[in-house]
């Protein structure tokens, strides 16, 4: 029966051959712009680490004065270096980690290469095992590290090849600016996107090359890069001058393993607060946030607007071309309704006739959704083309693609549905008595 | 023209008239906003920065091993580029117009104020508004005698020894008018955090780094500090504009020559750096005049479809009525006019409809609202593109010949 409605659907469908191509091509439009935006949404609102990011949290304190720079109750984004490393130090946390960005400059040993700057990260030794990094050699330095100011590093694979050649460079040195460091790890490609764990250096298509301890860094005063909140008379730095005592700008990430921990935890921030109260540090009534990585991205909003703009954009233009086919499917159905009358008086049920016609349209909303995956395919590469931070980013992974077959089969049912229903409601003998 | 007929006549096509009415509401209603938001960004796009843009260039270097003395470096590097041919003036300075990433300051009219009365873009370095050709309009420039290093200003701010900081400011006309609206900026004090600050100079523009919001865009001022060179600051360089590349390749050269021990990290036209801080507002007023392209088309090639569909339906009505007289004019008319009215209604619809779409925008991504002006201009569009639409198919209809109706179909 399939057989044979599907040649009738052929049939009818070849004799309107313009009105046939602007229905799939209105659906394809409509499908592959949406899949595309809403490819590109997905995956800028993804999770950055899968399986860890639930039991990670990023603490925040507020040690401003009454009239902070920082307006709202928000506490501010990151930390004091002060807080930082009392909070460090507290190890009340299953793992913690206090870090900041910087840029050092890397002197090859090979004459072949220039000097050049890299992004940093200037960390503690959780930072390894916290955000479960892969190593391709070596490993994470220890926290004895961190107090002893060692002079080693972790640096990431790109690094690596670029100066090593991709072999395995554990043990050997690396001479950043004037000081010699031994390398004790090379990161895997390991690059978590949205960059959660600080969002000022970029939030997409941004990986630190060199990971230093970070009393190391400071130590050496090696340049601070990201953003610096300063109140009362602090003043921000420039270069090698770091940020005064009342600036936040260090982030502080900690792993808290059950919601049980987590309370605690923020109780703990609190009584943290209200002793620095006590010891005149703060002026305000404890003000604490414990996010995790999610609801921190949400707090950040770290989608930018223009994304979601165009994903409401591209749904509006699919709407449209929706009720456009539905118009052209009901009009096409209609116009056919003496043949369809001819078919009822034969003694096809109107179910029959229903089915008939469902397959018609849904020829026309399977050969639209090929069309829109293949436009969305199309759509995914010119993003990728695009100078924004987040190109590289946009590709069709499977559950998108189920998504893609699913929007399509859906749009291309409900362009049919409703033609199909309206126009087997026709009552036969009406139909021929007009002929 | 007589309505009852055609009206008569949607009232049996109910359904399908009802979908083509929603489909150019849809249509109307994205469209007006659509433009709108062009106009929004074509705006912002457009944003004077108050320099002379066209004469400048950009150089920026980090050092590999620190500089023992970062402010006799910066002097140096100074005194080598304005001995480069072509070069008119130069400047270091902490950030320019449009570059992004900014230094700012809360400022408040009042020390004991509990919220800064505005956030400031604050530029640093000695002949900036000079170099950049920000014109002065009242008071005069910083003077080199009123520059202090950075360093010492900083520890100064660390220790509240704030006595000796210099105490003098230029800044913008608009951020003088916001601070003290209608009255001459010269000679009034602000707060930058506990130290007071006299204005001596007014600017007539200069907008600031990270001029994302077209409100606040031009709050700028200069401050009098020396922060020597670090791979935070850049020079500034004035040339002609068709001097520039050669200028920008002579300054490359120079400054390494004057230094080895450090890398380039930018350099570039100050019109490139406007280019970059515009880059997604661009693509975005592409995508929306896609967007308004593809569905002014569907949505064109719907009424087409659907008005052939009408045509082909009623042949034999149209005979009949070409028949009992009516001319081709009134065919056609008929036609016309039937799209006029489906037009009519949806972009009355649509109307509502985009004024929900703008108050949903207005809350969730800080656009203004919609003007009344923009109501017309997707009306206007969604008449014009339905009577061309239309056209077709009503030709073809008024070309029936009358014979039709002794015929059976």
């Amino acid at each position: 029966m399939f057989g044979y409605y599907l040649d009738l659907a052929l049939h009818s469908l070849k004799r309107n051959k313009a009105l046939t191509a602007l229905m799939v091509l209105a659906i394809a439009l409509g499908i592959g712009a949406s899949m595309t935006t809403l490819t590109v949404l997905h995956v800028l609102s993804g999770d950055p680490l899968p399986g860890r990011s639930g039991t990670l949290y990023y603490p925040q304190v507020d040690p401003r004065d009454n009239g902070g720079l920082l307006p709202g109750k928000e506490p501010p984004e990151q930390l004091t270096y002060i807080d930082g490393l009392n909070l460090l130090h507290a190890k009340r946390a299953d793992r913690q980690a206090l870090m900041t960005g910087g840029a050092v400059p890397i002197q090859p040993d090979s004459a072949a290469l220039d000097p050049f700057y890299v992004e940093a990260r200037y960390t503690t030794a959780d930072f390894f095992p916290m955000f479960g990094t892969r190593f391709r050699y070596g490993q994470g330095w220890n926290a004895a590290d961190d107090e002893a100011k060692a002079r080693e590093v972790v640096i990431n694979s790109e690094l690596n090849e670029r100066l090593f050649g991709g072999a395995n460079s554990v043990g050997r040195t690396l001479r950043i600016g004037d000081t010699t460091f031994r390398i004790a790890g090379v990161l895997d490609d390991w690059a978590p996107s949205p960059h959660f764990y600080d969002l000022n250096t970029g939030s997409y298509g941004y990986a630190e090359q060199v990971f230093m301890p970070l009393l190391t860094a400071l130590d050496l005063h090696m340049d601070h890069n990201g953003s610096t909140d300063c109140w009362g008379n602090g003043a921000g730095g420039a270069g090698h001058i770091y940020p005064a005592a009342s600036c936040v700008w260090m982030q502080f990430w900690v792993q808290l393993d059950t919601p049980a921990k987590a309370a605690d935890y923020k109780e703990f921030l609190i009584h943290y607060s209200e002793q620095q109260k006590a010891l005149g540090r703060f002026v305000k009534a404890p003000n604490v946030r414990l996010r995790n990585v999610m609801q921190w991205l949400s707090y950040e909003m770290v989608v930018p607007d223009d994304v979601r703009l165009q994903t409401g954009l591209a749904f509006g233009f699919l709407l449209v071309c929706l009720v456009n086919t539905v118009g052209l499917m009901l009009a096409k159905f209609l116009r056919g309704a003496g043949e369809l009358g001819v078919r009822r008086a034969l003694g096809a049920s109107k179910r029959a006739l229903f089915a008939q016609l469902l397959v018609e349209s849904g020829v026309v909303g399977l050969v639209g959704g090929i069309g829109g995956l293949l436009l969305a395919l199309l759509g995914l590469w010119v993003v990728r083309h695009r100078p924004s931070d987040y190109a590289a980013l946009a590709h069709l992974d499977p559950t998108m693609l189920f998504t893609t077959f699913l929007l399509a089969v859906g749009a291309s049912l409900l362009a049919g549905l409703l033609p199909a229903w309206r126009a087997c409601q026709i009552a036969p003998a009406l139909q021929l008595k007009s002929n | 023209m007589e309505l009852r007929p055609i009206l008569s006549t949607l009232r049996r096509h109910k359904t399908t008239a009802w979908l083509l009415i929603l489909e150019i509401a849809l249509t109307c209603a994205i469209v007006c906003n659509a433009v709108f938001m062009i106009g929004h960004r074509l705006q912002h796009m457009h944003m004077s920065t108050g320099i002379v843009e066209h004469d400048l260039v950009q150089v920026q270097l980090a050092e590999i091993v620190p500089s023992p003395d970062v402010y006799a470096r910066a002097e140096e590097d100074l005194a080598v580029l304005r001995q480069i041919p072509g070069v008119q003036a130069v400047a270091l300075t902490n950030q320019l117009p449009l570059q992004g990433s900014s230094s700012n300051a809360g400022i408040k009219l009042d020390i004991a104020q509990r919220q800064p009365t505005l956030s400031a873009g604050t530029y640093f370095g000695e002949n900036l508004p000079q170099t950049m050709g920000a014109r002065l309009v009242a008071g005069r420039y910083l003077q080199p005698d009123e520059f202090m290093h950075a360093d010492i200003v900083l520890k100064a701010l660390a220790t509240g020894d704030t006595k000796r900081l210099p105490a003098v400011t230029v800044i913008t006309q608009a951020m003088g008018q916001r601070l003290w609206p209608g009255q001459n900026p010269l000679g009034k004090s602000f707060y930058i955090g506990p130290v007071p600050v006299r204005v001596v100079g007014v600017l007539a523009d200069l907008a600031r780094a990270n001029a994302y919001d077209d409100a606040t865009a031009h709050y700028s001022m200069i401050l009098p500090l020396f922060f020597g060179a670090d791979k935070d600051q850049s020079y500034v360089i004035r040339t002609r504009p068709q001097d520039r590349e050669a200028v920008l390749k002579a300054a490359v050269a120079a400054l390494k020559k004057a230094d080895p021990e450090r890398v380039v990290t930018k350099q570039r036209t100050y019109d490139e750096l406007r280019e970059k801080f515009f880059e997604n507002d661009r693509a975005m007023a592409g995508i929306l005049i896609g967007v308004i392209v593809a569905l002014l088309t569907v949505t064109a090639l719907g009424i087409v479809g659907l008005a052939s569909f009408w045509v082909g339906q009623r042949r034999r009505t149209i005979g009949v009525r070409r028949a009992l007289g009516a001319t081709r004019g009134d065919i056609l008319r008929y036609f016309q006019t039937e799209n006029f009215l489906l037009a009519t209604f949806g972009i009355v619809l649509g109307m509502v409809l985009a004024y929900g779409i703008n108050l949903f925008l207005m809350l969730h991504y800080e656009l203004p609202r919609l003007p009344a002006i923009y109501f017309p201009v997707g009306a206007l569009a969604l008449w014009a593109i339905g009577q061309l639409a239309v056209l077709g198919p009503a030709l073809r209809a008024s070309r029936v010949p009358p014979v039709v109706a002794t015929r059976a179909v």
